[in-house]
């Protein structure tokens, strides 16, 4: 899986909680809840479209990690290169 | 057509989910009806058969209204044509129109042929040359403001609407509802950690936020001060054994709806995650029950997710207490001669000082604070 599939992705899963979001307009580096309207709620509903998705089981010590889309991209490519050890 | 709410005066029928003939029972979805908070399902109340559906969709009626006729089993089907008894004089209020006469317009040819170019209207537009005659101009921007209405969307009307409800609402609680605030600082350290030892050996579908943990906490509060937990009607407080927590949901674009969660104080926490996350899903998405918005018996907002630590809000009449929850943040914490970093959670309470007094109400919060010291026992 690529960066850019991952991308996709989250992509889908932020227009399903916030259908307003202009993806390409998100600044990798700022936090997401700045930038887009969601709460705790929809933040639980990206883990779990993540989760169907991508088969990757977030564990809620690492939801800091996806506080930014770059973060998010970095530590998915993390858990989806071959050969991790979940 | 069902109250939704005290704020609610009319809704407009979308479908029938159920015909003539049809055996119903209680609970069961019979139609939607558009309101001022979105799409709601209206449940039925009896076991019963349909006999006549009295109201086409389309169709918007006022609060009280007869949709339908029921009848119990094996009665006869009522004879077609017997119209039904209005809840209220609703037919005398409606008198046949009397046909107006059309006065005639003064119209200059060239914006008669305008008009019928554009399809305006020249009974509707506004002359502004003298003597009342309609010219080009007055034509042309009658289409315009034409166009700029309908290119409104419908969404903005619908916020509009709902505006207005919260409007009415909030108005009149703040009005007739004499207002007591409480609050207080509870360490939800112990909580928080009990929390992520349970949502480690949970599938990422089945986490539970900290929000269910205090609404348990809020409903079992509750059952020992229960002056909280009821209405406030006709000049009395009417109190009601079960739990129904309104639980304040923030929709895009700046809507608000408090539907219920039924009987919080007989859910475990992962049941009340589990219909809290059903009832954000539905609320977003525009499919709440009719029995959701009607019977809360008292509302709790969490706003913490917006950055603030206190909530002092406004009561939701006929109800009598509004529970709010601030953010979750560290503080320094002195406790037994020891200073430590806690987490710590602002809770606030606002109630009816007709239907509760201040004592009381210190009562529920410290209540609330015994219950999320042990959540193991919620």
């Amino acid at each position: 899986m690529t960066r850019d599939d991952i991308r996709k992705t989250l992509a889908e899963a932020l227009a399903r909680v916030a259908p307003e979001t202009d993806f390409d307009a998100l600044r990798p580096e700022r936090p997401l809840r700045d930038q887009l309207d969601i709460d705790s709620f929809d933040f639980l509903n990206v883990i779990v479209h993540l989760h169907d998705k991508l088969g990757v089981d977030i564990p809620e010590a690492d939801y800091a990690k996806l506080a930014t889309l770059g973060g998010a991209v970095d530590y998915l490519e993390t858990r989806l290169a071959p050969g991790h050890i979940t | 057509m069902p109250s939704l709410g005290a704020d609610m005066e009319a809704g407009t029928l979308v479908e029938w989910q159920v015909k003539p003939g049809q055996r119903v029972k209680r609970g069961d979805v019979v139609a939607v009806v558009e309101t001022d908070k979105g799409a709601v399902e209206v449940e039925i109340w009896d076991d019963a058969v349909v006999d006549q559906l009295l109201v086409e969709p389309g169709t918007k009626v006022p609060v009280g209204k007869v949709l339908a006729r029921l009848r119990a089993e094996g009665e006869a089907p009522a004879p077609a044509g017997v119209a039904p008894r209005e809840a209220e004089g609703l037919g005398a209020a409606l008198s046949p129109v009397q046909p107006v006469r059309a006065p005639r317009l003064k119209v200059s040819p060239v914006a008669r042929r305008r008009a019928e170019e554009l399809g305006v209207d020249l009974a509707l537009v506004k002359p502004s040359g003298p003597e009342g005659v309609i010219s080009m101009g007055d034509v042309e921007r009658s289409a315009q403001g034409r166009a700029a209405s309908a290119a409104k969307p419908a969404a903005l009307d619908k916020l509009a609407a709902m505006r207005q409800a919260i409007a009415a609402a909030m108005a009149k609680s703040k009005r007739e509802i004499p207002h007591y605030y409480l609050g207080t600082s509870i360490d939800v350290s112990t909580a928080i950690g009990w929390l992520e030892q349970q949502n480690l050996k949970r599938p990422v579908t089945e986490r539970v936020l900290l929000a269910a943990l205090l609404l348990r906490s809020v409903a079992m509060a509750l059952k020992e001060v229960p002056e909280l937990n009821g209405f406030w009607v006709d000049g009395a407080f009417k109190p009601i054994q079960a739990v129904h927590l309104g639980v304040a949901i923030a929709l895009r674009g700046g809507g608000l709806v408090a539907p219920a969660i039924h009987d919080a104080d007989r859910k475990t926490v992962p049941q009340i995650m589990h219909a809290l996350s059903d009832l954000v899903t539905r609320a977003r998405g525009g499919a709440l029950r009719s029995s959701e918005l009607a019977d809360a018996t008292v509302t709790v907002t969490n706003l913490g997710e917006q950055g603030v630590e206190a909530v002092f809000g406004v009561i939701y009449p006929p109800q009598v207490a509004l529970v709010g929850f601030g953010k979750v943040v560290e503080r320094p914490w002195a406790e037994r001669g020891g200073l430590y970093v806690r987490r710590v959670i602002h809770a606030t309470l606002c109630a009816d000082h007709r239907a509760s007094v201040g004592h009381r109400g210190g009562q529920f919060l410290s209540a609330l604070d015994r219950c999320l010291q042990e959540p193991e026992k919620l």
